[in-house]
């Protein structure tokens, strides 16, 4: 059976170009990010560990997420493109990884309650966070043990009448602290589904902030849920729950747009070091050894493009994309590991000091293969 | 608009294409493995399809015929790459075979003057630039072509020739001028069995041994003075040159798509048996659960798809008008690495069966090496990337 096999749905143009619509984005994203992110900031922030928070209410003053939700729920009525968030996110990515992830943590509450919640769900939570004023929610999907798959969780929703119970160990849940509500992945009898568990409900749990490989900057805390009653009308769907392949799918597909932008950020950082860097009497970039690392740098940030775009397409089509995005998130990963080493490399003890970049993406990069559910498109 | 959504044209050609492969390229792939330098005859068939050819010149008063406006047109580049790509998926050796479409076909239609096209555009053509000294540096041949009143007399030596015995003509690379250095390398159509012309032995290769590869000795040749393609003079400038190097623009992208032919052959044999085995591919488990034969293999498919992508956006800025030599370049790099280390690690999966002649997993191991090889190695590609996406000159990336 050939590999290439896949559904029609219509036959719109194919094509590479983005449209008007998406360039303008792309270059008012990238712009802000190289005026308020890129060097110093980005920089500052890691080391204090701390997100500059009115970079991220910068960020979320694009409206980028509240425009695609219907005016009824405090949108701007514009249509849903997840391409649109997939370069929305690379750019934000380029900047900083952790900024990436903050910035838009409310889309992913907000685009799975939109889609997959019931009427009742989405009048009474999306006007809480569809504001022009960010204001945090979170996701709660991995766990702390060895093996973990976002698939099969082993955090468990029984229920109990007209309540969920829900006990667990959830880690790496950004900016839990801050957040209104969680939206904790749970096994509801063997199908794994998403519950809206408000902060402050008394068998949720906060700890300690964790301090992790790479983020310094994103605040991450574990979260226990320890006999957790929700309501049954806080089950995302309702009583037969979600679509949640469809959700891994698409923070899947975001989790390799992030990997395509922190790959990108340290392509762009050694091959303009490499041209200035000189050696021997000439930049080391006039060297093959180095030159060809970059020249691979080069076509695999485009390539976790093309293959986060490809992924991406199913999506606008209105199909699954179940393979295109475990492939692309496969690929990203990988590549974002081998391309920010690559990063470290080509600097050399440079790339080693926390005074460039490189190692910085190189620490979050390791991320992408690990991390789930932390942004979607 | 972004949309990597294969459309209902481009499956319909992909489809047809692979009926194709299946019924008349895999069932005699092995033969003509088995019989190298032998003609497959069954390729005759598509001699009177004019693959490379070009539409005829408008004569005057002619009208031009209206567009028709309904129907969405499929690039001819992009096009090209999912023909080639279903037809390697059949045998990459075959389609090397494929009569009248050879570079040097492809050279003919890109300057011939009508004259020229009327006289050599219906005969099949090889392409002859490599020399024993000259590979990658092709602007270092020395196959010399003197003019003498009404006739060029071409003498050198070409290797690596595609269907150096099957072809009619042969476009031959030779310097009208060595110290004009590249500005002064032209090309020339000698026809078979013009004197001084002669076909010195045929290699046995590595892979793709269904394609007759050859050597050319010129010793005097001598040929009419119009069969040189292009303009005698000798510029200053190494412009036309580089109008020769530009033509590969557009023929790296097909080689990044023979890869993608041979490389899913392979992958499409291992699911097979991987699937026989009882190992459902099901595109669910965390990479970090899986065996380590599973993720070797959804690896290996997200890295054809890359290659596939990246070389479906250089036919797409092809059919666009769009510049790319980079991306061109991009694609062959990927492909051409990545389909070489996909089919050695499949032969690794299929263990035994990959070692055996009894399937075609060894031999599209072989065959998909010269994709890395030929129109520029791996290396090249990458020098090409590098000069690009550095700013620098060819002296400043050596």
């Amino acid at each position: 059976m050939p590999l290439m096999e896949e559904k029609i749905m219509e036959d719109k143009d194919f094509g590479f170009g983005l449209s008007e619509e998406q360039s303008s984005m792309k270059d008012t994203v990238a712009k802000l990010i190289k005026s308020m992110v890129i060097g110093n900031p980005a920089h500052d922030m890691d080391e204090e560990r701390k997100l500059h928070r009115d970079i991220i209410d910068k960020i979320w003053e694009l409206g980028a997420t509240v425009s695609m939700v219907p005016e009824e729920y405090g949108g701007y009525g514009m249509d849903y493109s997840p391409m649109m968030n997939a370069i929305f996110l690379e750019e934000l990515a380029a900047g900083d990884m952790a900024l990436a992830i903050a910035a838009t943590l409310p889309s992913t509450f907000i685009y799975t309650i939109l889609q997959m919640g019931t009427d009742e769900q989405k009048k009474k939570y999306l006007p809480l966070y569809c504001d022009p004023a960010y204001k945090t929610c979170t996701v709660a999907v991995n766990e702390p043990r060895f093996g973990f798959d976002a698939a099969t969780l082993e955090t468990k929703a029984a229920k109990n009448g007209e309540k969920y119970i829900i006990n667990g160990k959830k880690c790496f849940v950004p900016m839990a602290k801050d957040s209104g509500h969680l939206l904790v992945a749970a096994n509801a009898d063997g199908k794994m589904d998403l519950f809206i568990v408000e902060n402050g409900n008394p068998g949720l749990q906060i700890g300690e902030r964790e301090k992790n490989l790479g983020l310094y900057a994103l605040e991450t805390y574990p979260v226990t849920l320890e006999n957790c009653e929700v309501p049954a009308d806080d089950r995302v769907g309702g009583d037969n729950g979600c679509d949640y392949g469809r959700f891994l799918q698409k923070t899947r597909i975001a989790m390799s747009a992030i990997g395509t932008g922190v790959s990108r950020a340290s392509y762009e950082y050694a091959r303009e070091y490499a041209k200035e860097r000189v050696q021997f009497g000439e930049p080391i970039a006039s060297r093959q050894a180095i030159a060809f690392m970059i020249a691979e740098m080069a076509y695999e940030v485009d390539a976790m493009r093309l293959m986060t775009w490809k992924a991406t397409s199913a999506l606008e089509a209105g199909r699954e994309a179940k393979r295109e995005s475990y492939l692309a998130k496969l690929y990203a990963g990988e590549m974002t590991m081998k391309l920010t080493d690559y990063g470290v490399q080509i600097l050399g003890g440079h790339g080693f000091i926390r005074e460039n970049p490189v190692e910085r993406y190189y620490r979050n990069g390791r991320g992408i293969t690990i991390l789930e559910g932390m942004a979607t498109v | 608009m972004i949309n990597l959504e294969i459309t209902q044209k481009m499956m319909d050609v992909k489809s047809g294409m692979n009926n194709m492969a299946t019924g008349m390229l895999r069932p005699i792939a092995r033969h003509y493995d088995e019989h190298e330098h032998e003609y497959p005859k069954e390729l005759d068939m598509f001699r009177s399809i004019k693959i490379m050819s070009r539409p005829k010149k408008k004569k005057a008063g002619e009208e031009a015929k209206p567009e028709k406006p309904s129907a969405k047109k499929l690039g001819a580049n992009l096009s090209m790459v999912i023909v080639i790509e279903e037809m390697c998926w059949g045998d990459l050796g075959l389609l090397l075979s494929l009569p009248n479409a050879g570079l040097g076909n492809a050279a003919i239609a890109a300057v011939a003057t009508d004259e020229q096209m009327e006289r050599f555009g219906e005969k099949w053509a090889s392409m002859a630039i490599t020399e024993p000294g000259s590979g990658s540096d092709s602007g270092s041949i020395t196959a010399r072509a003197t003019l003498d009143g009404n006739e060029w007399v071409l003498d050198g030596e070409k290797i690596f020739v595609t269907c150096a015995e099957r072809a009619e003509v042969a476009v031959i690379w030779a310097t009208v001028d060595r110290s004009a250095g590249k500005a002064g390398i032209k090309s020339f159509v000698v026809e078979k069995g013009t004197p001084g012309f002669k076909l010195e032995k045929l290699e046995h290769k590595l892979g793709v041994r269904a394609s007759d590869t050859g050597t050319y000795v010129l010793d005097e040749c001598r040929i009419p003075k119009d069969n040189i393609l292009g303009s005698a003079e000798v510029k200053q400038s190494t412009e036309g040159f580089k109008g020769a190097m530009k033509t590969f623009d557009n023929t790296r992208p097909l080689v990044a798509s023979m890869a993608l032919g041979v490389t899913r052959a392979a992958l499409d044999f291992t699911r097979e048996k991987i699937e026989e085995s009882g190992v459902k591919l099901d595109y669910e488990k965390n990479p970090n659960n899986l065996s380590a034969m599973e993720k070797e293999f959804y690896l290996m498919e997200a890295h054809l798809e890359a290659m596939r992508l990246l070389t479906w956006r250089a036919a797409w800025m092809m059919d666009n008008g769009e510049f790319n030599n980079l991306e061109a370049s991009m694609a062959k790099a990927k492909a051409g690495r990545y389909g070489t280390l996909i089919c050695q690690k499949c032969c690794e999966l299929l263990g035994p069966l990959g070692f055996s002649c009894e399937n075609l997993a060894e031999k599209w191991m072989r065959d998909v090496k010269i994709t890395d090889i030929f129109e520029g190695t791996g290396q090249i590609q990458h020098l090409i990337v590098a000069r690009n996406v550095l700013g620098y000159s060819s002296k400043q990336l050596k």
